[in-house]
This record gives structure tokens, sequence and C-alpha cells, in this order.
């Protein structure tokens, strides 16, 4: 009789993760859109054809550094998010590789229909950066936080829609982008963020990476907040047991179908994570394709069905539920729910942050009013401004 | 096609005596100090442009608009609509001085639970008008509200405040056009023609002029005004007013960073606040003796 294989459990270590993945002090906090600003420098120099595009955001972008590489293949655009989409297909049409640039919230944000005709509809070589995207903005507020580019670029026919969840993944998606042919978007953050993959890290467009072996369920993750994945799951088999499978979906669009269904089957049920809106986002993705091939039962952690506000990112993410807590509960929900348990009508992961999002906004309102100045009403004296 | 040729009457003229000068121009520079102490709390947020338009809001609330601070949406108030929304700190702070909320909240700005977003947003306080900060929507909006009263032959005026780079837009250009057909007479933009964007100059960025020049060939009354000098702008909104048969656009020069010597001019103070300590001691000082004309005495 053959003998049955003990289950792998723990972090994959053929994907060549960080070693101190889970030492604060040792793991180093770079923004992914470092990782453009590099990655863009590299493929302008495998590539002469390569050309940036910005709408007066150089340095934010981090597109800057291209600029000062190749000042020639640099493009000023101004503020103006609908021609740089459609002026990108022009150069696209005449042999350039255009990589556009701006805030998500504007590209593919305002821009949209110029991306469908100009860039998609015609098949055109044009990449779309995406800076600034999820919550990492901040105290920047509502506006200019992207959380629907996602679900309004996955349902765009020809495109191909990259989610990188570090530095060093960004600054492979850029180059990766520059090689392929055709319409591709990818979006990354302003915010600093872990850095836990390494030049030994598998990246293949299309291809999602299994981060961590597990049996009870699978989170299947997109963008920085993987990490986050990783520590609820490590959280969850260090305090209860339970095994989880973590995914690192980069690729949103074409979206890896056989690993996603293999892990549907192996774990039947699945957590989803994204910063952007769990309504058509990864989300969305993941739900659409298990629907047609394997139900099983699905949480959604992301923006759900509101808006980001003011803040700073870290208090935005854990009022919007996103974070590693939140995760965990979002697992255990389920975990019961798989067991055929009955669950509260609205999920604890949502229920929890709404009060933690109460909580925080008082508590921060509290400490800054009460340090108002006399001259504001207050009563500590004006001195004690921070301008002072 | 909509009776649109009875609107608000033509106004009573603004009459600034020299008096009332005297105490607007001090309370403009109130304001920059409040801009000041408030970005700094804030530890972001953008500092040239509402330093540069303190004098031309001011004006506005205390002068030109026909409104109530304790009735912020009457019906028949004047709609004032900042289409560059990253300017909102100068009216935050103009707001909390004519009295629309506690001056406290300024301690609050861009942190999280304050009514006071990093982009100005309506649904956190309706006084707002417009929730903005995507460039060249609020220009938009206004020709959408000034066409409403328009067509209800309705008492109010609307003003939208537009940032120069913004006019990079496209939008922007689309509503000028539709204003410009439509002689929108009740509407009056005020352009704070500052020359800075966040990439560089204007002109270096993407060029605008000959700005009056393509404004007036959109159908635009444009009248030019220097934005930091209070008799100057009120005059030109006088003028504004005084024209019944095209949509106005008040060019108001303004200096960047204006009141504090090492911000005026200088692009790169589009989007930082000046940092808590030595930086922003200096930048109060600068604004205090108008950037060291004058000693102070508390020195």
């Amino acid at each position: 009789m053959a003998k049955t294989k003990a289950p792998r459990l723990g972090i994959n270590k053929d994907v060549r993760l960080v070693r101190h993945l889970f030492d604060p002090t040792k793991l180093k906090q770079i923004p992914t859109r470092n990782g453009y600003g590099e990655g863009v420098v590299e493929a302008g120099q495998n590539n002469k054809n390569v050309v940036v595009l910005c709408c007066d955001l150089t340095e934010s972008t981090r597109s800057l550094a291209f600029k000062e590489a190749f000042p020639d293949r640099f493009i000023q655009m101004g503020i103006a998010e609908q021609s740089l989409a459609s002026i990108g297909a022009g150069l696209a049409m005449a042999g350039k590789v255009p990589f556009i640039s701006s805030y998500a919230a504007f590209s593919p944000g305002r821009n949209w229909e110029q991306i469908k005709t100009t860039i998609a509809l015609q098949n055109s070589n044009v990449k779309i950066a995406g800076a600034h995207a999820g919550l990492s903005v901040g105290p920047d507020g509502a506006t200019h936080q992207m959380l629907e580019d996602i679900a309004i670029m996955r349902a765009v026919p020809n495109m191909t829609v990259v989610v990188p969840c570090d530095y060093l993944e960004t600054k492979k998606a850029t180059l990766e982008g520059a090689k392929r042919k055709g319409p591709y978007y990818f979006r990354f953050a302003r915010a600093g963020s872990p850095a836990f993959t390494t030049a030994n890290t598998p990246f293949k467009v299309g291809r999602a990476e299994t981060y961590r072996h597990g049996t009870d369920l699978t989170i299947i993750a997109a963008g920085p907040l993987v990490y986050e994945a990783l520590l609820a799951a490590e959280l969850l088999s260090t305090d209860h047991g339970i095994e989880c499978r973590v995914i690192n979906c980069h690729t949103i669009k074409p979206l890896d179908v056989k690993l996603i269904v293999q892990a549907a089957k192996e774990t039947g049920a699945i957590v989803t994570v994204e910063e952007a809106q769990v309504a058509g986002g990864l989300a969305g993705a993941v739900c659409e394709t298990l629907a047609l091939t394997t139900p099983v039962p699905v949480e959604r952690i992301g923006a759900q069905d509101r808006f980001g506000e003011s803040g700073a990112p870290r208090q935005v993410q854990e009022g919007l539920g996103v974070t590693a807590p939140f995760i965990a509960l979002a697992a255990d929900r389920v975990l019961q729910r798989k067991l055929g348990k009955r669950v509260p009508a609205i999920p604890a992961h949502i229920t929890a942050a709404q009060n933690l999002l109460q909580i925080s906004r008082d508590n921060i309102m509290k400490e800054a009013l009460s340090r108002t100045p006399k001259k504001w009403g207050g009563k500590k004296p004006d001195s004690s401004l921070k301008s002072r | 096609m909509p009776n649109l040729t009875l609107g608000p009457k033509v106004r009573q003229p603004l009459h600034l005596h020299d008096r009332k000068l005297k105490t607007l121009e001090k309370k403009a520079g109130d304001i920059r100090e409040d801009i000041i102490d408030m970005l700094v709390e804030a530890g972001s947020g953008h500092s040239a442009g509402p330093l540069g338009m303190a004098d031309i809001f001011t004006a506005l609330y205390f002068h030109v608009l026909v409104h109530d601070p304790k009735k912020p949406i009457w019906k028949d108030r004047d709609r004032l609509i900042l289409s560059n929304g990253h300017i909102t700190p100068v009216r935050y702070v103009t707001m909390a001085h004519a009295g629309y909320f506690p001056k406290k909240l300024l301690m609050t700005l861009r942190k999280l639970g304050s009514p006071l977003q990093g982009h100005p947003e309506r649904e956190y306080m309706e006084a707002l008008e417009t929730t903005s900060g995507p460039l060249g929507e609020g220009m938009a909006q206004a020709v959408g509200m000034a066409y409403a009263g328009l067509m209800d032959q309705s008492p109010w005026r609307v003003y939208c405040v537009t940032g120069d780079g913004e006019l990079n837009e496209g939008i922007a250009w689309e509503s000028l056009m539709f204003a410009g057909a439509n002689k929108l007479y009740n509407l009056t933009f005020i352009v704070d023609r500052n020359n800075i964007q966040i990439d560089g100059t204007t002109e270096d960025v993407m060029p605008l002029e000959p700005l009056q020049e393509k404004l007036e060939a959109f159908g635009l009354n444009v009248i030019r005004c220097a934005g930091n000098s209070i008799r100057d702008f009120v005059t030109a909104v006088e003028r504004a007013h005084g024209v019944s048969e095209k949509c106005s656009v008040i060019l108001a020069d303004t200096i960047p960073g204006y009141g504090i010597d090492f911000m005026e001019y200088d692009f790169t103070w589009h989007g930082k606040p000046p940092a808590p300590g030595k930086e922003a001691q200096d930048a109060l000082t600068s604004l205090r003796t108008l950037s060291g004309k004058i000693i102070s005495e508390h020195e």
C-alpha cells in the first residue's frame, strides 16, 4: 500500500521570498512606484523605442529617472489625461512603446473611453502606468484614491491587468510590460510597503504564484496586501492551527484559472484580498471563475462598495478592513461556511472594520481638537502649534 | 432651447471704501498665517496656491458674495465653485473666518474623521458646493449651475475659481466653449494665473499664452487684474457684473506663495507644506514682517 504523502505546509521555499519575512526590523519598506521608476529606465536601455509620457507628475510617478536618462524620449503632456491615452496610441501605431503615466485616479480614471477605443479596440502597444493606486495617497482623500481601476480595466477586451505586490515585482512588471505586445495596465502605490520578494522570486504575467502552502483554505491576494495575507496566514497557523494557502495573483487578467480552480478543489474555501473595490475587482474575477467551474464559499476583503477618505494610509487601510486581522476574520467565516455552519448575515470583518473606523475617527479628532490653540477657540497657547 | 435672456439683475456697485479695504487686507494676512499653521499641523497639503489666493478669497467671502454662513445652502446664495480643489486650505480658512464652522476644526485638516478632507468633498460639508480635485470638472459643474440659474431666472451668480495649469485639461476648454456659446453672463471664472504647476512654470510644461486672446476667441469677456490687490480684484468683479451679454473670465495675476519670501514664485512649493520647526517659523516671520520690510516688535 502506497504511503499518503503529508501535505506541504508553510512558506513555499521555491518562490525565494526574503528570509526575514516576518522580522519588521529587517524588512525594508519601499514604495512600489520606485519599482516603476527603475524598471522603465531599464526598459529604455533595452529598447530604444520605449518612450515615457507624463501628465505634470514627473517626480511623483517616478518618471523623473527616465526623463533624466533619456530626455529625448520623455514627453511632457501637461495635465491632459485624455490626450495622454490617445497620443500614446498614436505613438504606438508609429512603432514606439509608450508608457503613459499619471495617477490611476485620472488615468485610467478619466480617460477610460480613450483607452477603450484608441488603445484596447485597436490593440495598440501602450503601457498604462497607474500611480498612487489604492488607498496609499491617504490624506489626499477619496478624489485621489483609486479603487475602481481593476474593475474598469479588466472589463476591457485585449487588456492585460497587473497588480504587483512590492517594489521588485513592480520593476519586473514594468520590464515585462515593455516586452509584451499589446495593451497593458499595471498599478502601483505611493506609500512604502514591505519589500518581501527577491530577484529570484518567479514572475510571469498570467501565472499566479503560491507563496504559502496550506490545506484549510486559500487566500488569493494582489498588490502590497499579499504581505498582509501572509501575516494573516501566519497568525492563523500559530494561534489556531489553521493552514492557509496564499496565492499572489498579480495578474488579474488573464487570470490563472488553472491554479485558482486547483486551490478551490483542494482547499474548498477562498478569501480574496485587494486594495480595490471588491465589486468587479480581483474578487469579481475569482468569483466569476469559480461560479463557472468549482463553486466554493468565497469571502472578499477590499473596499465594500464605499469610497475611501482622508487619513494616514495605514489608518485608512485599517478603517476599510483590508489588513491582516480582518483577513483572519474573513478566513474564519469562510471556514465556517465550508463546514456548513450558520454565519451572521453581515460578515464580522465588515462590522469590525466599521467599528474600528468610527473609533479611530473619534480618537484622532479628539486628539487633534484637544490641542486647539487660543486663537482658534481652544485652551492651548498659540505657541503649542507645530508651526511655532 | 430655454429662454436665457432674463437672469440676475446687474448688481449694485461693490463700493469698497478705504477703511473696509484695510480690514480686508488685515484679514487676508491673518488667513495666510492660519493657512501655514493649519498645513504644518496636517503635515501635508498645498502651500503656494492657497497663499497666492488668500486676497481673492477674502474679497469673495467678505465683500463680493451674497451668502449667509448660518444658512450655507440657502437657495438664493451665490455659488462659489473651487475647481482647483487642491488649494482648498485657503477656502477652509476663509470659511472658518466667515463663520461657516468653528476655527478649531482647522486642527483636523486631512485627518481621519475630519470634515476638512484633503480635497474638498461636498458629502462632508455642503457649503463647499462641489467635490473637487480632479482638474477641470468644477468648471463644467459651474457652467451647469449657471445655465440652470438662467433657465429659472434666478437672482444668484456663480463664481468659479480655477488654476492656470488646470487649463491643460480638455474639459476646461469644453466648458469655456459652452459658457461662451450660451452667454452665461451670471457666471464669472476666476483664473489663478500664478504661472506654476507641479512640474514647473506653466509656460515650460504646456504654454498657455496668449491666454487672454485664446479666451476672447471663445466669446468670453476677459478682464485682467492683479490678484494680490483686493481693490483691483473687486474692480474686476464689478466689470464682470457690468457685462450682460457674455460670460466673464477674470485673469488674476497672482504670486504663488505670496507673503513668504522663500516660497514666492517657486513651483516646488506647489504641493507641500513647510516642515515643522525652523522652516515653519521662517514662513510665519516672513508673513508677519511683510517679507522683512517691517521688523516685528515681538521678536
